[in-house]
């Protein structure tokens, strides 16, 4: 297990190091010069601009401007925030929190209504209940996350006024309140995104328990006189799950995508609200470093699922 | 279904029926399974809808899309605006047609592109082994475990202005989406497309062309690509609908296309600040692209069931 773990893990720095090269890329062919308010001004002589760009080595050829970008990087030294004057780690650290927090509450909440349903659903294939699931799984994963979003602000903060629509992250409340205040503010966020992903996983976990559920193993705990209830929970389910638990890792991307648009329409002050407004101010050192962050995270899910993957199911040959 | 339920697959009721299924052409075959999906035939019949709409909407409905009126700004719907008007009081209904010929011809190409991409990396790593293969499929791996939302976001924010300057604003946003979508979404075709490869070069009508001295190139177009088409068409409906969905959060973040191309994406982003106010404004080209994406979904499902020849039905 543990050359199996440490094999995935030379596996995922190539990957990593692939991401921050096509990064890297992709930045380095933009066109562009930050420089460029100094070429417009008529006070700055050219030579000045151009020792500038000596300076900080714009010149270079672009492998060695990638190792300069990349040391930095590793030594902890992200830059400067252009827009908010702090510097780029600590602004991410103060927002990484509320994204952990509102898409780990979303997946918990997407599990909690996949596994049940999708067990239920595989157990009676292409009953009533099977088909509405599936029906209401697809409606799921085709409404897409920000017209969800509007629809609830619609519903619950706009015509019932149940809810708050603005995320805020200083509530002025104490105790009990504040809780409540926290939990009131974070439903919606968490819904949409934990509906879309539910309908998806519905689907998956209901595949994979059908799968499991004509093993012959499966026929031998019936034949043995097991109640159905104890051959599905025990026998079933933990088989039918190793799949399931690989995909929960491996959409981590599109979670991350989803969880840009919900705290953009929310206004939740988490990474992806903070990507965008990077965006739209053109602070480029902020947007560079969020998509690195993100990059990481998800090489991090791939290598996760792997081990969890190896863990699992004895199956699988560490090699 | 009267009351009988088939022994096997290839017995359905006696000879007469065996002989008739030999004269079934494939594409009558998948047409018979296709229609017993009854959402599916329900989502192509809607998926035609929306689009005959889109095409012939703009000659019927005659209101211009940019026709300013503020004596009827956000005005609910009425005869005069049968989806109601912006806070510009431009009629809503004749920018949705609009928009969604934007919507739709994006979702295409953005398709075509990753169906075409998908299946020549699919297609060159599948037939030739070894090293490209390792290298081909390094590469898809690496461009799946990319963060997809930011990094679109990221290249239309370097590249928009450029290719603004280059091709014109409505032409430079349209490429642009369509190849940072279509260019993020090849890699499970390349992914079937080899899978498919893999198995059906190794098959016996293959090895007799092979026999007969037919050429690498011949082999693949005439004897493996056709044969290995079912899923990519499955994959290319999905697509459609990912990048549907796709451009309209880019729309709907501000980054997709300007406010003079109304795409549903962007009509939507443009009202979710009047939703108290004009909620309709909202919900129309919300519930179209649901509409859209959820058809295509349901219809992808229905051509999965259809062209699949080992499912029984």
């Amino acid at each position: 297990m543990g050359r199996y773990v440490l094999r995935r893990l030379l596996i995922a720095i190539p990957s990593l190091i692939g991401i921050s090269i096509v990064l890297f890329t992709v930045i380095a062919l933009a066109p562009g010069d930050p420089f460029e308010e100094l070429a417009t001004n008529p006070n700055v002589p050219a030579e000045v601009r151009a020792n500038l760009r000596a300076k900080f080595g714009l010149d270079d050829p672009i492998a060695v401007r990638y190792v300069r970008w990349a040391a930095s990087m590793l030594q902890g030294d992200w830059g400067y925030s252009f827009a908010s004057r702090v510097d780029v780690d600590t602004l991410i650290m103060q927002r990484i929190p509320v994204t952990l927090f509102v898409i780990g509450s979303s997946q918990l909440l997407a599990l909690l209504i996949a596994l049940p349903v999708g067990v239920y659903a595989a157990t009676r294939p292409y009953s009533l209940f099977d088909q509405v699931a599936n029906t209401l799984a697809f409606i799921g994963f085709s409404l897409p996350t920000f017209f969800t979003g509007i629809l609830l602000i619609l519903v619950f903060s706009i015509t019932l006024d149940w809810l708050p629509f603005v995320y805020r992250a200083d509530i002025a409340e104490t105790g009990w309140r504040w809780y409540w205040e926290h939990f009131k503010q974070a439903i919606m966020p968490i819904a949409v995104l934990g509906l879309a992903q539910g309908g998806s996983w519905t689907r998956y976990v209901r595949a994979a328990v059908l799968d499991v559920i004509r093993m012959d193993y499966v026929t031998t705990a019936r034949a043995k006189g097991l109640a159905e209830r104890v051959v599905v929970v025990k026998h079933v389910v933990r088989n039918a799950l190793i799949p399931v638990a690989t995909l929960v890792f491996l959409q981590m991307p599109a979670i991350f995508g989803g969880a840009i648009v919900t705290e953009q329409i929310f206004r939740v002050p988490g990474i992806g609200s903070l990507f965008i407004s990077a965006i739209l101010a053109n602070d480029t050192p902020v947007i560079i470093a969020v998509t690195f962050v993100l990059s990481c995270l998800v090489v991090l899910c791939n290598f996760t699922a792997d081990v969890i993957y190896g863990w699992l199911d004895p199956r699988i040959s560490y090699r | 279904m009267a009351g009988s339920i088939p022994v096997s697959p290839t017995d359905s009721g006696g000879s007469g029926a065996a002989v008739r299924t030999l004269s079934v052409t494939p594409g009558a075959e998948a047409w018979r399974r296709f229609r017993r999906h009854r959402l599916a035939l329900a989502g192509a019949v809607i998926l035609g809808i929306l689009v005959l709409a889109v095409l012939l909407g703009p000659w019927v409905w005659q209101v211009p899309i940019n026709e300013i009126d503020f004596g009827a700004k956000l005005k609910t719907p009425s005869w005069r605006h049968p989806f109601g008007t912006d806070d510009l009081g431009q009629d809503v209904l004749s920018r949705m047609l609009y928009g969604g010929r934007i919507s739709l011809a994006v979702g295409l190409a953005a398709m075509l592109i990753a169906v075409i991409v998908g299946t020549l990396v699919g297609a060159i790593a599948g037939m030739s082994r070894g090293r490209v293969d390792i290298v081909l499929m390094w590469l898809t791996d690496l461009f799946l475990s990319l963060p997809q939302l930011p990094l679109l976001l990221l290249i239309i924010y370097l590249f928009r202005d450029s290719l603004k300057a280059l091709v014109g604003p409505e032409a430079g946003v349209f490429v642009l989406v369509v190849a940072v979508v279509g260019g993020f979404r090849w890699m499970p075709v390349a992914r079937l497309v080899r899978a498919q490869f893999l198995s059906l070069r190794e098959k016996e009508f293959v090895e007799a062309a092979r026999a007969l001295g037919a050429t690498t190139s011949r082999q693949v177009a005439r004897h493996i690509l056709p044969n290995s088409l079912g899923p990519v068409i499955v994959a290319g409906t999905i697509d459609v609908a990912a990048a549907i969905i796709a451009e309209s959060t880019l729309s709907f973040l501000g980054l997709g296309f300007p406010p003079d191309i109304p795409s549903w994406g962007r009509l939507l982003y443009d009202a979710k600040d009047h939703l108290d106010i004009a909620p309709h404004w909202a919900l129309f080209p919300g519930g179209a692209i649901f509409l859209t994406v959820l058809s295509i979904s349901f219809f992808g499902d229905g051509l999965r069931d259809a062209l699949d020849p080992r499912k029984v039905m």
